[in-house]
């Protein structure tokens, strides 16, 4: 443990190519995927927390069940898809960062739409009255209600990255692990486990931690202040 | 309107996050030990200087190597299972199989040696010992090169260990490090490549335990996915990569790939 500490603190003091090469991937390729995934999670959370339709129970079930996609399924799928041999296999994507954005945003849309669903629906029984009584459209209402909820949505993004960034399963099989193309913080991890070097890959999951707090933070620090200004 | 939008928004995101360059680039698909053992941050750059062409190595089983070139997901496939590579060529996947070097496996256990075997030449005498004795032994179970070669020599022995899987016989399902990972946490024996166990760092108090049977030959191959069945191949750059491998400088380099002061991996293309 110790080892790893000195380890990590060495990788980073050096400023290590390679390390950096791999913290700037991982943090593309997750902050991406969290982007897209909100792009699509929101309004599908939005429109099924104001929506009435039947189904409407089961379309909830499914949503959150979707929440456990093992990620190496998820990888699987993708890669059968985007194979040569697969049906957009002539789009070239496999072992690319996108195969990999692709592959996270899967993972994660269903977080960000079965988390915001819920935080939306309960917002929205709050304000039900008040916007019937303004005579919102459905659009509006989802707009208000987005707006609204913002900070509480940014915990829902920071739920789908936390997944993205910490899964190895799903990139390793579209990304392939390839030097200086596709790999991230958990495939080289799971390499250097694979090499023996326990001590290389517990350093390497510290900087990990250390890199999803930095990320916690800055949206933390961001809410605050936004919070703040929105008092004075 | 909102819809196109949404979807230029989703596109222009997957670009800015995807983008890469991309020029002369080959796809290897290839087994781990190859790559866990340092050798291909030893000869890629050797290459990529000289032709001029990015070598991407996707290092996975053999089993799965196969399995993605023959998905037409790689360029190359360098692995070692002669008769999987002899079928892979025979059905048209690849064009040609050149033998390329060769190491050794070897089989490594705890110091304190429960099954008796340390220091024994005949290695299916070996395991039959170990069977016996019900030591524990993880094997890959992951239809790898070095998995299809152990249940060769098993049933040399006429020993079926799966019989016993998950008494003694543990089955890991993964790679070879994970597989030493795990094998050395419950105190089994495992079969490994000469290469992958000599610059594995978790060594703790494991010791090779049976080698030197002219049984324990690990020969790697190389091939180059043929165009006719996959049309994506890169067949001129990959060409160049399996040429240069089996010419008199790829093997050079080969040979004088060394760690710890020992030579991990012995050329023996055929000369032209």
């Amino acid at each position: 443990m110790g080892e790893a500490f000195g380890l990590a603190l060495d990788l980073v003091a050096s400023g290590d190519g390679d390390l950096i090469e791999i913290v700037l991937l991982s943090l593309r390729v997750s902050l991406t995927a969290t982007a897209l995934a909100c792009l699509i999670g929101l309004p599908i959370g939005a429109l099924i927390a104001i929506g009435r339709f039947p189904g409407r129970n089961a379309v909830l079930i499914v949503m959150n069940a979707l929440m456990g996609l093992p990620p190496v399924v998820v990888g699987l799928l993708v890669y059968l898809h985007l194979s040569r041999s697969g049906p957009l296999g002539f789009l070239g994507l496999l072992y690319t960062p996108t195969a990999m954005i692709i592959a996270q945003t899967i993972l994660i849309a269903p977080i960000v739409a079965a988390l915001s669903r819920q935080v939306l629906e309960d917002l929205h029984a709050e304000y039900a009255e008040q916007f019937r009584s303004l005579c919102l459209t459905k659009l509006q209402t989802v707009q208000a209600l987005l707006w609204d909820a913002r900070y509480s949505l940014l915990t829902v993004g920071l739920a789908g990255f936390g997944r993205a960034v910490a899964e190895v399963g799903a990139v390793i099989i579209v990304g392939g692990n390839i030097d200086h193309l596709t790999r991230v913080m958990t495939t080289a991890i799971a390499l250097e486990t694979s090499k023996g070097d326990l001590a290389l890959a517990l350093a390497l999951g510290i900087i990990l931690l250390v890199i999803a707090l930095g990320v916690n933070a800055a949206v933390q620090s961001v809410r605050m202040t936004a919070a703040r200004q929105a008092y004075v | 309107m909102k819809l196109n939008t949404f979807g230029a928004a989703t596109v222009a995101l997957l670009m800015a996050g995807g983008a890469w360059a991309q020029d002369q680039s080959i796809i290897v698909q290839s087994t781990t030990s190859t790559a866990n053992s340092g050798l291909y941050d030893y000869l890629l750059p050797i290459f990529q200087d000289k032709a001029g062409i990015q070598v991407n190595v996707v290092a996975v089983g053999t089993g799965q190597a196969i399995k993605n070139a023959e998905n037409c997901d790689g360029d190359v496939l360098l692995v070692h299972a002669k008769p999987s590579e002899e079928k892979f060529v025979e059905a048209g996947f690849g064009t040609s199989r050149t033998d390329l070097m060769y190491n050794d496996f070897v089989i490594v256990g705890p110091g304190e040696d429960p099954a008796g075997v340390g220091g024994m030449e005949d290695v299916q005498g070996a395991m039959s010992k170990i069977a016996e004795e019900g030591a524990l032994f993880a094997s890959r179970g992951d239809d790898s090169g070095t998995h299809k070669k152990e249940m060769a020599l098993w049933s040399d022995t006429g020993v079926d260990p799966t019989a016993a899987s998950g008494d003694w016989y543990r089955e890991t399902g993964s790679g070879m490090g994970a597989t030493l990972n795990a094998g050395i946490g419950m105190g089994a024996y495992v079969m490994t490549d000469r290469a992958t166990w000599i610059s594995f760092d978790n060594k703790q108090d494991y010791a090779i335990q049976v080698e030197g049977d002219e049984d324990m030959f690990n020969q790697y191959g190389v091939i180059p996915v043929n165009p006719e069945k996959c049309p994506s191949v890169n067949v001129d750059a990959a060409q160049t990569f399996a040429d240069w491998l089996v010419s008199d400088e790829g093997q050079e380099a080969i040979g004088s790939y060394k760690v710890a002061d020992q030579q991990l991996f012995f050329p023996n293309a055929p000369k032209n």
